[in-house]
């Protein structure tokens, strides 16, 4: 992947146009994420559909706009399944989307529910065989005993159709509900992350995984961490990263042992003691973690801040950039709406100079890790129209709410962004609240 | 020949057409099966077409059937590997370029693969010229292609056409290979470092000592050490194409540094090759590097110890362990003695002790080249104990293994260290509770047999199996009649006629049915082993009386020994087996089992 060095300047960046998608009213986005070259954008959904959006080539009469993201691909990628022995049943809700590099013309993508992960491939078709011996064009059987010539099927060019299709099914490798997958710079592996086993599967081998971290303890009531989120280095094959309900973060080397229960790098920072409370621990819960394009830094978003971590420094974060700081004073209420336990993403720009990540309210933060500028943004349809600049947004923290502020009390929290994803080269961002997808871009001058 | 002409020409309402038209119909049926048998018959479609519409139809519609199911592709690429014939003979093999082409880029490796094998295949029928105009194009599309199928597809091609081109061309696809050797993505470097070794061979000297030692050199350090473990394997073909004297300076420090790596996958596969690659290199040369290559090793193998007592045993290192300890024994004829016991010794010592059967196994099953260079003496003290271990193993098969190895292990201790140490084991084995092992000692004893003598045998094994024959437990008396078939021939006919013979007519009255039958099978066994006048006189009666048995099946035995037949009822005998193990009513359930038969 080539990557552009562009400097970000956070406000700029947003404001532009941007196009709001809302095919599927009812269902809510569970993951957002753009391939290799930003083209092609998948969501996930709840109801187990992936649609995938493809980039437009930008329109002559509108030279001041990017091309925009249309539908290019619908369809089911996992069905609600029951599990007799156990009595469960498994959701069909798509928890994590992984494009794989491009191979040839067609796209593949992983896609995987709470047991099973499917590897799909999303081909076009602009031909089609016409021509039968033993009927007429218009379908009427010819009689099979006045066939005077044999007829060779002829190619016609037809409308581009695009099919996804199931090539690979990797299923019976997870007790306990995945939460990531990520596909291994090697190009033929990739690992799989459940809450307390970490597997390494072959791309084209379905029936055999390797299990390659367990932490589930002989006795179930001496659990106290969980498998939050887990992802391949983006150069190094046998590098990768897990995250814990504690906060913590192991490092491990594949290359030490095929069993990788002895982490190489442990990423902790020390708890302030002043700072503790009740919540700490579920707040320092880490709910996503994300390598920088480079490899040098990974990124961890717990509930009220993101850090920055260089991998070459265990004992703290580089850097620390708080979300929604104001809401320390509200974690008993968040506690009591189960909000505390949401799971917010985050990620990279192109140039790993900015980070993103959701808040409540239909509010997405991002800053600037050069100028540690932020800024505050709102995906609503109200707010924002198309082709509008998105205007920053404030919250009042301190005693006296000034005018374009919004009150901590009034924030909505029902309407959260959870997902976003930021294209791999370009100033383009798509964000998923609730059953929206907004995709903004920045103007170009 | 009748579908050929017709097919061409178009006779009018012909009814042989109508097979053709619906073969034609079914490659694009929705059903796959019928997809694929239409695929599978495409010789026969070729063939009713004619040379002509072959080339001119058929291929181009195949080119762009790469939408298909992967069984269809992976048949079609089979077909046109063959299709030389049915397009018009090597003349038009070229034809076939395009649909091979189009599938050798799809995204399923086997039909890839098959792609490229078929390629690889056709390569050969074209003329030099034709290679030149229109397979080597190809191969640099593939080489050049935007995709990396493609490009990994291109990897498998260039050592075919190498040898068959100009110099000019040549140089190009040098150029290729190089530039697929720095591929960005790991994949298309994987495909070029297996196909390493295989270029190699095709090359000029000059050029594998300038381009290829360059390349596996990069290759072996690639960053992905999944490339880096294929450079390895390339090794092995390098090293018996260089010269004697350049093999230290130009692969030893590559190979040096793959049996450090730090990736256990790396190490794991040099230890794999280890043999191999060395024999290929010159005996002094290893001296220089097996200190280092060893001390890494051990390394590995010393992690286990201070471990296992932690419950913390890695399978890394049971993985590198068995690798080695299969090919760790047969360095010590490269190493000589004082090196061996330095440096081997207290290796295999190591993992004679090893926790793992398969790691002691490995080791035993290759004493006899220790034996060689040190002599048994030194090894016995401590191998015997692992021996006895294994021999006593709780699992059956452990069991099972160490007395495949008995004969072997007998051959390099010879007879005296195995009378005094390993005898006992070899007769505590024939009682064993498990079928399987007690026939395993039975064919042993025969090998043992075979090896030291009828001599040996009367003194030391027929006494203690004709022992078993007063054995209260009739399965030991059956094994006594396992062992005497075995044995008969290898003891000759005096033992046999003189000390088995007795025992088994003695048998004949034995109260189990089971017993009775298998004296009347010894006896058609042993029979061409005895002398005729011992048949007539001492056999036969105790046949015939067998024939007259109340047992249905002692009868039949009797009866077919009598009549000489070499014919055994092995199911119902091993179903017998099987049901007297668990231990009910036996003649009631034979009568049951040969109800059922």
């Amino acid at each position: 992947m080539t990557k552009k060095s562009h400097t970000v300047n956070v406000p700029d960046l947003v404001s532009g146009i941007h196009s709001v998608f809302c095919p599927f009213s009812a269902d809510i986005i569970s993951t957002v994420e753009f391939n290799y070259s930003g083209d092609l954008l998948a969501t996930g959904d709840k109801g187990g559909r992936v649609v995938i959006f493809q980039h437009e080539q930008e329109s002559k009469n509108r030279p001041q706009l990017r091309g925009e993201y249309n539908v290019y691909s619908t369809f089911q990628s996992h069905e609600p399944e029951f599990d007799y022995l156990k009595s469960l049943e498994i959701e069909e809700k798509i928890n994590k989307i992984r494009w794989l590099p491009q191979q040839n013309a067609a796209h593949f993508l992983l896609s995987t529910n709470d047991k099973t992960i499917k590897l799909w491939k999303i081909s076009e078709r602009d031909k089609r065989a016409e021509g039968y011996n033993l009927k007429d064009e218009d379908g009427r059987l010819r009689d099979p005993f006045r066939i005077t010539s044999l007829r060779v099927p002829v190619l016609m060019p037809m409308d581009l159709m695009v099919e996804a299709s199931p090539r690979r099914i990797f299923a019976n490798a997870h007790t306990y509900h995945i939460n990531s997958i990520s596909v291994n710079s090697d190009h033929e592996t990739y690992l799989s992350a459940d809450d307390l086993r970490i597997n390494l599967w072959h791309l084209e081998i379905t029936d055999r995984s390797f299990n390659i971290v367990d932490i589930k303890p002989a006795n179930m009531e001496e659990l106290t961490e969980v498998i939050t989120a887990a992802e391949c280095h983006p150069l190094q094959c046998n590098v990768f990263v897990y995250s814990s309900s504690k906060g913590t973060i192991r490092l491990c080397d594949m290359r030490a042992a095929a069993l990788c229960d002895r982490h190489s790098k442990f990423f902790e920072e020390p708890e302030d003691p002043s700072s503790r409370s009740f919540f700490s621990e579920i707040i320092s819960s880490i709910s996503d973690v994300k390598f920088s394009h480079s490899g040098r830094y990974m990124m961890t978003r717990d509930y009220l801040s993101v850090k920055v971590w260089d991998l070459n420094m265990e004992n703290r974060p580089v850097e620390t950039y708080q979300v929604h700081e104001y809401l320390r004073s509200k974690l008993c209420s968040l506690y009591e709406n189960d909000c505390i336990f949401d799971k917010f993403e985050c990620c990279w720009n192109g140039s790993d100079s900015a980070i993103m990540t959701g808040s409540y309210n239909n509010f997405f933060r991002m800053f600037d890790r050069n100028t540690r500028r932020d800024i505050t943004l709102e995906a609503s349809r109200e707010s924002s129209k198309p082709r509008a600049t998105l205007k920053p947004r404030k919250v009042s923290t301190g005693g006296k709410r000034k005018k374009d502020e919004i009150s901590v009390d009034s924030l909505d929290f029902n309407k959260k962004i959870l997902h976003t994803a930021w294209h791999p080269k370009d100033n383009v961002i798509a964000v998923a609240a609730t059953n929206n997808l907004y995709i903004f871009q920045d103007k170009i001058n | 020949r009748q579908l050929r002409r017709n097919g061409g020409g178009g006779a009018d309402g012909d009814d042989s057409l109508y097979p053709i038209a619906v073969l034609i119909d079914e490659l694009r049926n929705e059903d796959v099966q019928l997809r694929l048998n239409s695929i599978k018959k495409l010789s026969t479609i070729a063939l009713a077409l004619g040379v002509e519409r072959t080339r001119t139809e058929l291929l181009p519609f195949l080119t762009d059937t790469i939408y298909d199911e992967d069984e269809v592709l992976l048949a079609l690429a089979e077909q046109l590997g063959n299709f030389t014939m049915l397009v018009g003979g090597p003349e038009y093999v070229h034809c076939l370029l395009p649909p091979l082409e189009s599938l050798a880029t799809v995204e399923e490796t086997v039909v890839r693969d098959k792609a490229v094998e078929s390629l690889r295949k056709i390569s050969q029928e074209h003329s030099p010229v034709d290679l030149e105009v229109h397979f080597e194009p190809l191969v640099k599309r593939l080489a050049s292609g935007d995709w990396f199928t493609s490009r990994t597809s291109a990897c498998g091609l260039f050592s075919v056409c190498y040898p068959r081109v100009s110099s000019t061309v040549k140089a190009e696809i040098r150029q290729h290979f190089r530039t697929l050797c720095s591929d960005d993505t790991p994949m298309v470097r994987r495909a070029a470092a297996s196909k390493l070794g295989e270029f190699a061979k095709v090359l000029e000297l000059d050029y594998v000592k300038s381009d290829i030692i360059s390349l596996f050199t990069a290759l072996a350090s690639d960053e992905q050490d999944s490339v880096r473990l294929l450079a390895v394997e390339a090794c092995v073909s390098i090293a018996t194409l260089l010269p004697q004297e350049d093999l230290e300076s130009l692969v030893m420090p590559t190979l040096r540094q793959a049996a450090e790596d730090k990736s256990w996958r790396v190490r794991y596969m040099v230890a794999d090759k280890f043999s191999e690659t060395f024999v290929s290199l010159q005996m002094y040369l290893c001296f220089n590097c097996i200190h280092s290559v060893l001390t890494i090793w051990l390394s590995d193998l010393c992690l286990l110890c201070p471990v296992s007592e932690q419950e913390l045993v890695s399978d890394t290192n049971q993985h590198v362990k068995s690798a080695l300890a299969s090919v760790i024994m047969g360095l010590s004829t490269i190493l000589g003695k004082d090196n061996t016991i330095e440096h081997l010794l207290p290796l295999f010592l190591a993992q004679l002790k090893d926790e793992c059967p398969e790691v002691r196994l490995n080791i035993i099953s290759n004493l006899d080249c220790v034996n060689e260079v040190i002599g048994i003496r030194q090894l016995s003290q401590s191998l015997l104990p692992a021996i006895v271990e294994l021999a006593e193993d709780a699992k059956w098969r452990v069991r099972l293994a160490i007395i495949e190895y008995m004969p072997l292990l007998a051959g390099q201790l010879g007879v005296e260290f195995f009378d005094e140490k390993l005898n006992t084991l070899c007769m505590a084995w024939l009682i064993d509770h498990v079928y399987a092992i007690r026939e395993a000692a039975t064919c042993n004893l025969m090998k043992l047999v075979e090896k030291f003598g009828a001599e040996w045998a009367q003194n030391t094994i027929v006494p203690k199996v004709l022992g078993m024959a007063n054995d209260p437990n009739y399965l030991h008396r059956m094994t006594t009649l396992f062992c005497i078939n075995a044995l008969s021939e290898a003891c000759g006919q005096d033992i046999t006629t003189k000390q088995m013979l007795p025992v088994v007519l003695k048998m004949s009255n034995d109260q189990v049915a089971n017993v009775r039958f298998n004296v009347a099978k010894s006896l058609q066994k042993i029979g061409p082993v005895l002398d005729s006048n011992a048949l007539q006189t001492e056999v036969k009666p105790v046949l015939e009386k067998l024939a007259t048995d109340t047992d249905m099946d002692v009868k039949y035995f009797a009866q077919e020994a009598i009549s000489g037949k070499h014919f055994t009822l092995i199911n119902v005998n091993k179903l017998k087996m099987a049901i007297i193990k668990s231990e009910m009513h036996f003649n009631l359930l034979v009568f049951t089992v040969l109800v059922l038969a």
